[in-house]
């Protein structure tokens, strides 16, 4: 019977294994190649080495962006994980008990939709909206009802302490609908009868939440910490379209894709751009590893 | 010269990609992945057609019959001044060569993957928010030297060379170290716009000097008008622009020119310090904060609704405003006003300069179509035509002989006038775009009072001194 097994098997492999060799392998490869080069987009390059990572050592915008992705790292996922959770807890399991069922608040099902609609916008029109929202003049949403209130315009993308939080705001923004699909998969999978019993030795809904929801949604929880965190090693098209003078004021907002993009396709230093690509690249994959090492637990058994 | 700054709304991350694609990142091909790579593309040689006879008609000896493409960047000028005169006049002189037109906003999306795989099309107008970096391109050897077209004889005249028929400094303007690779064919003079109407309705003079400066700025803010205002988004250098005009005329040009050769300390130059601290005093009295989050659309607009007085920019402005200004606004402009009695130049001094490049690929098919296509932009016809397309003047000065600018233009052109010698121009933007980035912010800190000028110029000498370093940059002298 086993006769013909290994052409099938390759046969089937071959393809996949061949697109994926040349449209994500060999890409990444010669990201590798291009960053140990100077080359400018045009003619052949030359090596020099290890030159544009001593470089990027000393390079500032680097360093700022670097930080801001640690900062985004942070910020990012707890607030839309505590968010979302905080949303599908309600949703779910929020409301009242009818009939021994746990149900959500009063209209669940419509704001489930509600807060999906951001998902299904493209990046590029949420930015081109925020930035409509963030105005800092009366035309702007936010500044136009405070200045009508008498109060002064918040200058969100262009006071340096505030507009990477401003970005972060949109980032959350955007996230969190995914967020609350995906938490409420996870809690409809929770066994009824387990919050039948907490509530029936006297559980209030804060110590549902923590003592059952929490816990049982740990893996699910932790897909998200880790999507979250990719999603922080990106935030490119935001900070372009958004941020002051593409990701300023003064590197305020800056990303390492902004950097990328900017060295590359600005200041046509390719090679140097590279660099950067690279370590973008072992950090995300850094970040990754971590993660899942750290959050490893026994998953409950129920 | 990225002249007037496009809408980069529709930057996504797939248009990165797509653009990393294009340059080869992605889209290697899979046999001998990394030796095969895309980078070695530029050296494959291009296949160039054979020359046509000279003669009087055809002094640079063009094929007669051989194609040429034309790739046009469709933005503040438009399109149809190629299309309607200038591919014409060629099709005119050569009846049997085809013209390809393609017009795009986004050069270097469409163009960097055709100059990296070696196929780039003869005739380009590089210009935009994404245009090709022209010092790269020149230390690459792609760009087709001009100086034959410069000395070609004109179309109009066999007797005049090219080079004699545009007004003086358009050739020196598109040199690198000293050889010609861009034709910058746009006269484009730099200063202060305002609204004439605005002004007479109140009274108010232009400014020669900065007491008066200040003294209308003071009157036009007690009017509940924002006295003076540029876009910070995306718009700074319209500002370092004024600074660095203004620090010409305190200390002479010896002070730019300092600065666009790299000397050591060019930016810690007094006159480049007085200037940044006079106009760090008018971004924290008279600039409404809010303007460094807006692009320069929406400050312009703020303008014609005559809600802001004062707005720097160059005189391609009133073209581009053109939908949005109501009747009788009438663009008047101010020369940046000088410092004090001791100023080197005088109060009449301004930046003026040929804007919107083109150039000729060394490494196309047909470079010689490419300067004849140049040379018949420069006939009076063709300068003729484009005045007429777009309302602007070029470089050809028998070209808007006679013509009826626009209120704006024709202010700008009688403040060049008034000039005379005392004219000048900036360069290093064009030869660095890194220091451009870097002094674009700095101009944003200063004015916004983040920084003082001490800080602006020492953080602007840091990052010259480290291109200045850089081995890997080409370095540009004039």
């Amino acid at each position: 019977m086993r006769h013909g097994k290994y052409p099938f098997v390759i046969g089937f492999l071959f393809l996949p294994v061949t697109l994926y060799v040349v449209f994500v392998i060999a890409p990444y490869a010669q990201a590798f190649q291009i960053s140990m080069t100077n080359w400018r987009g045009l003619s052949a390059p030359q090596w020099v080495g290890f030159d544009n990572f001593r470089r990027l050592f000393d390079d500032d915008n680097f360093w700022k962006a670097v930080q801001h992705h640690g900062v985004l790292l942070l910020a990012l996922p707890l607030i839309t994980i505590a968010i979302a959770l905080f949303f599908s807890f309600l949703l779910n399991v929020g409301g009242k008990s009818s009939g021994g069922q746990r149900q959500g608040v009063w209209g669940s099902k419509f704001y489930r939709v509600v807060f999906f609609f951001p998902q299904v916008l493209a990046v590029a029109i949420i930015a081109v909206l925020f930035q409509m929202v963030y105005r800092p003049n009366e035309s702007g949403l936010i500044n136009g009802v405070l200045m009508k209130l008498g109060f002064d315009p918040v200058l969100f993308l262009v006071r340096p302490n505030l507009a990477l939080w401003s970005i972060i705001g949109v980032l959350v923004w955007q996230a969190v609908g995914f967020y609350v699909v995906l938490f409420s998969a996870g809690m409809a999978s929770i066994p009824g009868e387990i919050y039948e019993a907490a509530e029936v030795d006297g559980a209030t809904r804060v110590t549902l939440f923590f003592r059952v929801t929490l816990p049982l949604l740990w893996d699910t929880l932790q897909v998200a910490w880790v999507y979250l965190g990719i999603a922080a090693f990106d935030a490119f098209a935001i900070v372009s379209v958004l941020s002051v003078d593409g990701g300023g004021p003064d590197g305020a907002t800056t990303v390492l894709a902004m950097e990328i993009y900017r060295n590359a396709f600005v200041y046509s230093k390719y090679g140097y751009a590279s660099a950067m690509g690279v370590a973008l690249f072992f950090l995300t994959l850094t970040f990754a590893a971590l993660t899942l090492r750290l959050t490893k637990r026994e998953s409950v058994e129920y | 010269m990225s002249i007037t700054p496009d809408n980069p709304a529709d930057l996504s991350r797939r248009t990165v990609l797509r653009r990393a694609a294009a340059v080869g990142l992605l889209a290697t091909p899979a046999a001998g992945l990394l030796s095969a790579c895309a980078t070695s593309g530029g050296d494959e040689k291009n296949e160039q057609v054979e020359g046509g006879t000279k003669s009087a008609t055809n002094p640079l000896g063009v094929a007669e019959d051989a194609p040429i493409e034309v790739v046009i960047f469709n933005g503040g000028y438009g399109e149809k001044y190629a299309t309607d005169v200038h591919q014409p006049l060629y099709k005119k002189a050569f009846p049997k060569a085809e013209v390809k037109h393609q017009s795009t906003q986004a050069v270097s999306t469409v163009l960097q993957p055709r100059f990296a795989s070696g196929n780039p099309p003869e005739f380009v107008n590089n210009s935009g928010e994404k245009l090709m970096d022209f010092g790269a391109l020149v230390a690459d050897g792609q760009l087709q030297d001009l100086t034959e077209l410069w000395d070609a004889p004109s179309v109009d005249d066999p007797n005049k060379k090219v080079r004699d028929t545009v007004v003086p400094g358009t050739v020196d303007v598109g040199s690198f170290n000293g050889k010609p690779y861009v034709l910058y064919y746009v006269s484009t003079v730099f200063g202060i716009w305002y609204s004439g109407k605005l002004f007479k309705d109140n009274g108010w003079a232009p400014a020669k000097d900065w007491s008066e400066f200040t003294a209308l700025l003071d009157k036009i803010k007690a009017k509940g008008i924002t006295p003076y205002g540029y876009a910070g988004a995306n718009a700074a250098y319209y500002q370092w622009n004024v600074i660095l005009t203004h620090a010409a005329k305190i200390g002479g040009t010896d002070v730019l020119k300092n600065i666009d050769n790299l000397e050591d300390g060019a930016w810690q130059q007094d006159a480049v310090k007085q200037a940044a601290e006079a106009w760090a005093e008018i971004g924290a009295k008279y600039v409404d904060k809010s303007f460094e989050g807006l692009k320069h659309t929406d400050v312009q607009l703020r303008q014609n609704q005559y809600k802001l007085a004062f707005y720097p920019s160059g005189d391609w402005l009133e073209g581009e405003q053109k939908k949005d200004t109501p009747a009788g606004f009438d663009y008047q402009l101010m020369p940046v006003p000088s410092l004090s009695a001791s100023d080197k130049l005088p109060a009449t001094a301004l930046r003026a300069t040929a804007g919107e490049g083109y150039f000729v690929s060394a490494k196309s098919k047909n470079p010689k179509g490419g300067l004849e296509y140049m040379r018949q932009m420069l006939s009076v016809a063709g300068a003729k035509g484009f005045t007429e397309v777009v309302k602007a003047p070029t470089v050809v000065t028998a070209g808007s002989e006679g013509f009826a600018f626009p209120p704006g233009v024709a202010s700008s052109q009688a403040a060049l006038k008034a000039a005379g010698q005392d004219v000048f121009n900036i360069y290093f933007d064009g030869w660095y775009k890194e220091l451009d980035t870097e002094v674009r912010t700095a101009t944003n800190e200063l004015m916004f009072g983040r920084i003082k000028a001490d800080a602006f110029a020492e953080r602007i000498q840091k990052r010259a001194d480290a291109i200045k370093k850089d081995s890997s940059i080409t370095k540009f002298k004039r």
